[in-house]
């Protein structure tokens, strides 16, 4: 582990390392102390390199650490790399590349940090970052928060540059042709002669040469790849069924394991008796994991098939019984005592409720929801003395380390962890207990591999949801205008329960309780937003966009309200209200694609709602039809500014599917629980949205930002709230809960 | 008892009632063919039968009857399907665990139906469920690969 230590220098170290018959090539900011196992024999504040791109005798391959979850970070990653290095994407492979501290997420500390200012334009971090030095310190390599492209955009091109220059002092070397009358492309040098010399050809001589300490990143204007389409690496493999995932691994020796956990999530197990499962056939053994029992067969089927014959005598849940109780304690969270975090408090609101007789109010809700990824969770573990090997689909692959080393009692080091393709996550895959129950698994049966397989109810009833929360508001309107608006924010903090299950304490307010509304880019001459930590309730876990998939409803949901309680249109008063240049472009440019404003005709409606997220101002305008058996979702617009689009065909993908995923949830879907026991299991209970009720999508990326973002989770948090306004327009009325379907119906 | 997979004999020593899709994956290692759901929900296990879409985590084995084809019989990399080059050509995936079945689906819907409205592939395709979102390229991919299937 680092000392954890604060370097006020950002110097900047490159250099290669030695592979076994070829070169390795990284770069990257030297703003943490990490130990690596590479870095004796350097000076002090120096740290060793870690590779991102190695070149050997099978090719070139780019290190992609950050862990495709579907959202293409393997293709982006790789195509970073390349834009620098002169590969075509068709020439390389990717690698996810192992756990290391020296691939932890810079990105994800800034903006996990407290309260640090999202927007980049004005002020200072409010808070000390307390998550930052725990990330730090445990060097956490995470995929999440939308920061795979932040991350890596300048310190990916870097390595690509650092290796390039390589190969090309190596190129002179082999040829005597002065450095400045080389070129590069397509996986070779190029001599003025027209000689071709490969990369490979190259990269014994590389391994040999000190690479340059400054590289200069090309010019926009010089770019192959970004910004242009491109075919992502994995299209083919995922569209001909030759793509493995997780569940796709098979190992030699290896059996199949399925588990039998508490349906009351988190109780206790009393007694069980196998002798009915042990019975059947291909059933090896039954035994006994934290939570519930393991049936370990020759086939995932019949694990599954024995698990159900297994007679368990269950402990009651470790959180309340009845969904009113959940509810309950976040209505009963909103006191002083409660209080997580203020910061945003301008004006004086008390000041304007006690001049204001008209006051606005309104309560809000959003429920538990499920991750429910189409692939189940599954692992494959092997523990043998003294050692262990992990293949599994993970964001979190240093944790899986650690907690396979904890549960075999052997040296994390000595744990080998494969990460592999994820046939999606949406936040899932930042937990690991499948891994943990698998190792307990392995660590019985040494030296034979051992493949869990979460069934689907498994899965969905054993998920750690998105949080529930609710919020309330209160404001006042005058001569047509918003002047007052609080939101007060109640939730279970996600982050606690979700480090709590790594061992790790997390002190300070969490940001995500008033993630999506703290920070949201209006002023409001007396605007509040207060969030207050309810206690603990069911687990719950990050769920894409987090804080802000809640909150990005709450938010626009009150603000709706105020507007028209002013009689002000609302698009007019939210680029009226708006103040951040980013924000006011994204909203007129959905007005501009809706044509809002124009009539749309009896029993129709337009909803317009803007969310900040992850330093993403994102902007939706949704267009819904009543019809006599329900509401039809027509169409949205979506604008959403991120700097750079890294690659425009990925990005409208990625838009589109996150205005799905959220419309669908928003409209159909919740978790509740009964005697602690999820009610929904299966897809037949949470649905989403299908085909048949998919909305024409028109998405549009700005690049007026000088920062390049991530795009997996902004398009998420503002599509409820749109289509709640779109509801109101078409039909007059105001929905305040999701799902919506509560309410009305949707065809 | 015996099936044929892909235009291959396979024999396997199973009890009838275990489903195809459990046979295909942990039985015979072929994998394209996804667990989903295991109820008929999700769409992500469908193989053809005969040419006809079936969702392999509903069929017994010992029902079986007929020639199964999965993805990796429908086309291959270097041979692809009209179906799986639209679904290239369009980007279609992204986590892509759902793609299988999509593809699946289509492809036994085009060879009954290649001249579809959008309303015949709204129907037929809301039965196969994509937790991404791809709805909007499956639709563009699916009408592309109409195109290619009339004109061949």
């Amino acid at each position: 582990m680092g000392r954890l230590k604060t370097f006020t220098r950002r110097t900047f170290l490159i250099g290669s390392v030695a592979v076994a018959g070829g070169v390795a090539f990284g770069a990257y900011k030297v703003a943490t102390p990490h130990e690596n196992p590479l870095s004796a024999g350097l000076g002090e504040g120096e740290a060793a390199i870690t590779p991102y791109v190695r070149i050997d005798a099978q090719g070139v391959t780019l290190i992609t650490p950050r862990a495709d979850l579907g959202q293409g970070a393997w293709s982006v990653q790789a195509a970073l790399i390349a834009e620098e290095l002169d590969v075509e994407l068709d020439q390389i492979r990717v690698d996810p590349g192992p756990p290391s501290p020296a691939y932890w997420n810079t990105a994800l500390a800034a903006e996990s940090a407290a309260f640090m200012v999202p927007s980049g334009g004005t002020g200072e971090a409010i808070a000390a970052g307390a998550l930052s030095a725990v990330m730090k310190t445990i060097g956490m390599q995470i995929t999440g928060g939308s920061t795979t492209v932040p991350d890596g955009f300048v310190k990916l091109r870097e390595a690509g540059a650092v290796a390039r220059e390589t190969l090309k002092l190596a190129a002179a070397q082999k040829s005597g042709v002065p450095v400045r009358d080389l070129k590069t492309q397509a996986g070779k040098v190029l001599l003025p002669d027209g000689t071709e010399l490969t990369y490979v050809e190259l990269a014994p001589i590389a391994a040999g040469i000190a690479p340059p300490r400054e590289v200069a990143l090309r010019d926009p204007s010089e770019w192959r790849l970004i910004g242009k389409p491109m075919r992502r690496v994995d299209i083919v493999a995922k569209s001909t069924g030759t793509q493995a995932y997780g569940i796709d691994q098979r190992i030699d020796g290896m059996v199949h394991a399925a588990v039998v956990l508490n349906p009351a999530q988190r109780g206790a197990m009393m007694s069980f008796d196998a002798s009915e499962a042990l019975q059947m056939r291909g059933v090896r053994d039954v035994v006994e994991i934290s939570g519930g029992v393991a049936v370990i067969a020759d086939n995932t089927w019949r694990a599954m098939e024995a698990g159900r014959k297994v007679k368990v005598d269950w402990g009651p849940a470790a959180f309340p019984a009845p969904m009113e109780e959940h509810w309950q304690a976040l209505s009963d969270a909103f006191t002083e005592a409660k209080r997580d975090s203020r910061q945003r408090d301008d004006g004086d609101v008390e000041i304007s409720f006690a001049e204001n007789a008209g006051l606005i109010k309104g309560e809000y809700r959003a429920p538990y929801l499920a991750h429910a990824p189409l692939e189940p969770i599954n692992a494959v573990v092997r523990v043998d003395d003294g050692a262990a090997e992990v293949w599994t689909g993970t964001q979190i692959p240093r944790f899986v380390q650690n907690n396979v080393g904890r549960i075999a009692g052997i040296d994390p080091e000595k744990v080998t962890v494969h990460v592999l393709a994820m046939g999606g996550s949406f936040g899932h895959r930042l937990e690991d207990e499948v891994v943990k129950q698998a190792t307990e698994i392995a660590a019985r049966m040494k030296g034979t591999p051992i493949k869990l397989t979460y069934s689907r109810e498994q899965d969905m009833t054993h998920d750690f949801p998105r949080q529930i929360a609710m919020a309330r508001m209160r404001g006042a309107v005058r001569n047509g205008q918003v002047e007052t608006y609080e939101l007060d924010i109640a939730m279970p903090s996600v982050v606690l329960s979700q480090m709590s299950r790594q061992g790790l304490a997390v002190p300070g307010p969490d940001s995500q309780i008033v993630a999506g509304a703290w920070d949201q880019p209006f002023a409001i001459p007396n605007h509040r937003v207060t969030g207050y930590r309810a206690r603990e309730l069911a687990p719950v876990s990050s769920w894409r966009s987090v804080g802000a998939s809640s909150n990005g409803f709450f938010y626009n949901a009150g603000l709706d309200e105020l507007i028209h309680a002013a009689g002000a249109d609302p698009l007019a008063e939210r680029i009226r209200l708006c103040s951040n240049d980013e924000a006011r472009k994204v909203l007129e440019a959905v007005g501009e694609m809706s044509g809002w404003g124009t009539e749309l005709g009896e029993g129709r409606g337009r909803g317009v709602a803007l969310t900040q997220s992850f330093g993403v101002h994102c902007a939706q305008v949704v267009e819904v039809t009543a019809t006599d058996a329900g509401i039809r979702i027509d169409k949205v617009h979506v604008a959403a500014e991120v700097g750079t689009v890294v690659d425009p065909v990925n990005f409208d993908n990625l838009v589109k599917g996150g205005v799905i995923f959220a419309l669908g949830h928003a409209m159909n879907c919740e978790i509740t629980y009964t005697d602690g026991i999820a009610d929904q299991d299966n897809f037949h209970a949470f649905e989403g949205m299908r085909l048949y009720q998919c909305p024409v999508i028109e998405v549009r990326g700005l690049e007026n930002g000088t920062r390049v973002l991530g795009i997996g989770e902004p398009p998420v948090p503002p599509a409820a709230p749109a289509l709640a306004a779109a509801i109101f327009a078409a039909t007059g009325q105001r929905l305040r809960e999701m799902p919506f379907s509560k309410h009305v119906d949707f065809v | 008892m015996q099936l044929s997979v892909n235009g291959k004999i396979h024999e396997v020593d199973v009890e009838p009632e275990m489903p195809l899709l459990w046979v295909l994956r942990d039985e015979l290692g072929i994998t394209g063919v996804k667990y989903g759901c295991g109820i008929a929900q999700c769409g992500a296990c469908t193989v053809h039968v005969d040419g006809a879409a079936v969702r392999s985590c509903q069929l017994p084995v010992g029902e079986l009857v007929g020639e199964v084809t999965t993805i990796e019989g429908l086309g291959t990399p270097g041979a692809l399907h009209a179906v799986q080059a639209a679904w290239i050509e369009h980007q279609v995936a992204q986590c892509g665990y759902c793609q299988s079945g999509q593809i699946m689906a289509a492809a036994a819907f085009l060879a009954l139906n290649p001249e579809p409205t959008d309303a015949d592939i709204d129907a037929v395709m809301s039965a196969n469920l994509c937790r991404c979102g791809t709805y909007p390229r499956i639709r563009e991919a699916i009408k592309a690969a109409a195109q290619t299937i009339r004109s061949a």
